[in-house]
């Protein structure tokens, strides 16, 4: 198992990068922390010609408050996230799902901007990001594009990244007071990858939950949005009957995977109860 | 065909030079360029920890990283556990708590709770599980890892190097 044969590149400045992916395009790949994109070149899934590792790019690590909410830079690698005091204190559930992506040697290279162009669907964080009305900021050497998560997800290790656009930067706006979040999963027991992911972002406002919003992962070709659910709870107080009313409504609308883990069925069931964890941890939060 | 690149690196303490093609991993460098066989492939895909070693400071999956990444970098590998005197107490933990049978997985454990326990000496049990959640046993399993681990670090605290 040895990938195909390239020529690597490790630009030190994002500059650099651009320049080597407008002269080699379709012809390239980015990688970053590699743990996805290596094993896709091993059996052969990815046969890049030429390869341009931003490790070395220091201007794409890091977390910083920005206009009320933070930004990421692309490189910035799970373990930093989990382990940041702003990320933990200001947006607990996308550390804690950091925390529980594979394990501390993958957290230790794999980055955020990895995940999100590599679009697995059973990843993490996009259902984080979804929840938390991510912007995925994209450099190309034309100029710069920013992109809402559910824009720039499109399928299944498919996204809106053009062949000559790098993900910079991932920003996740300031949340309303008496906010709280979770991200909850059933993971497969050796890779730890979400059978499925819920993340849950509510703002209570007196006893009702005034805004919610919820990003669900591995349960189909691509991370969502849960609108229908989001919908049903909005402007509600969280009671049992409620809860269970959105929970129902979360497996609504997903063409849902089936494969040797777990059943389309099973999936589809995994994403109610999930979802109500996630929304009742959440609301224990925001209060 | 890309030629070779010329890479510097230390390893164990020792300052490295050796020529790899971009396309070899970190793990094939160190067993079939340097003959540092100590450092195991399990599922070369990064998920069975076997290979891992300590790049900066960190663990990583060596079957992941490309030889040519650790250009600049301070690699620890199984080979850099032991002194000239002798046996590690991590290893040591594990010889007295029979935490091996094939022997495949020890070096990418030992070289994971070296890692632990120079950051945390004092791990809790639940901790040093967490830790080494991306390391897999198929045969001793986990159970007589952990007290090596749990072991190793009170022999540490009690004569440290």
């Amino acid at each position: 198992m040895t990938t195909s044969s390239f020529e690597y590149f490790a630009p030190t400045t994002l500059g650099e990068a651009q320049t080597l992916l407008s002269q080699y395009g379709g012809d390239a790949k980015i990688v970053a922390g590699g743990h996805s994109l290596i094993p896709t070149m091993k059996i052969r899934l990815a046969e890049p010609k030429y390869l341009i590792d931003l490790g070395r790019i220091s201007e794409l690590s890091y977390i910083r408050e920005q206009e009320g909410g933070i930004a990421i830079g692309a490189m910035t690698t799970y373990y930093q996230i989990e382990s940041s005091s702003t990320v933990r204190s200001r947006y607990l559930a996308l550390a804690e799902a950091s925390g529980e992506v594979a394990d501390m040697q993958v957290r230790n290279k794999g980055t955020i901007g990895g995940s999100l162009a590599h679009a697995d669907p059973a990843a993490d964080l996009p259902a984080v990001i979804l929840a938390l009305e991510g912007q995925i900021s994209l450099a190309s050497s034309g100029g710069q594009r920013t992109l809402v998560a559910d824009d720039f997800l499109v399928d299944t290790f498919s996204t809106a990244l053009g062949d000559d656009e790098i993900i910079a930067e991932i920003r996740i706006p300031a949340l309303p007071a008496n906010t709280g979040g979770s991200y909850k999963k059933f993971g497969n027991k050796a890779s730890h990858f979400a059978i499925v992911g819920v993340s849950a972002i509510v703002t209570m406002s007196g006893g009702t939950c005034q805004r919610v919003r919820i990003g669900i992962t591995g349960a189909g070709p691509r991370a969502v949005r849960g609108r229908s659910a989001e919908a049903v709870l909005e402007g509600k107080e969280p009671t049992g009957s409620n809860l269970a009313q959105a929970s129902e409504q979360a497996a609504q609308g997903i063409d849902f995977l089936g494969d040797i883990h777990a059943s389309e069925e099973y999936r589809a069931h995994l994403t109610r109860v999930f979802t109500r964890r996630a929304l009742e941890e959440a609301i224990s939060r925001a209060r | 065909m890309p030629g070779k690149v010329h890479v510097q690196s230390n390893i164990n303490g020792e300052d490295t030079d050796f020529l790899c093609e971009p396309r070899q991993s970190l793990l094939e460098v160190l067993r079939d360029v340097l003959s540092l066989t100590g450092t195991k492939e399990g599922c070369n895909d990064g998920n069975c920890g076997a290979c891992t070693v300590i790049m900066d400071g960190r663990i990583v999956d060596s079957c992941c990283v490309l030889g040519v990444e650790a250009q600049g970098k301070q690699l620890t590998t199984i080979e850099g556990i032991a002194s000239a005197d002798g046996l590690h107490p991590i290893q040591q933990a594990f010889l007295e708590n029979a935490s091996l049978q094939c022997g495949i997985c020890t070096p990418g454990f030992i070289v994971a709770v070296k890692a632990l326990l120079d950051r945390e000496p004092k791990p809790t049990e639940q901790r040093v599980r967490h830790w080494l959640a991306g390391n897999l046993c198929r045969c001793t399993g986990y159970d007589k890892i952990v007290r090596a681990v749990l072991d190793a670090s009170e022999k540490i605290q009690a004569s440290p190097r």
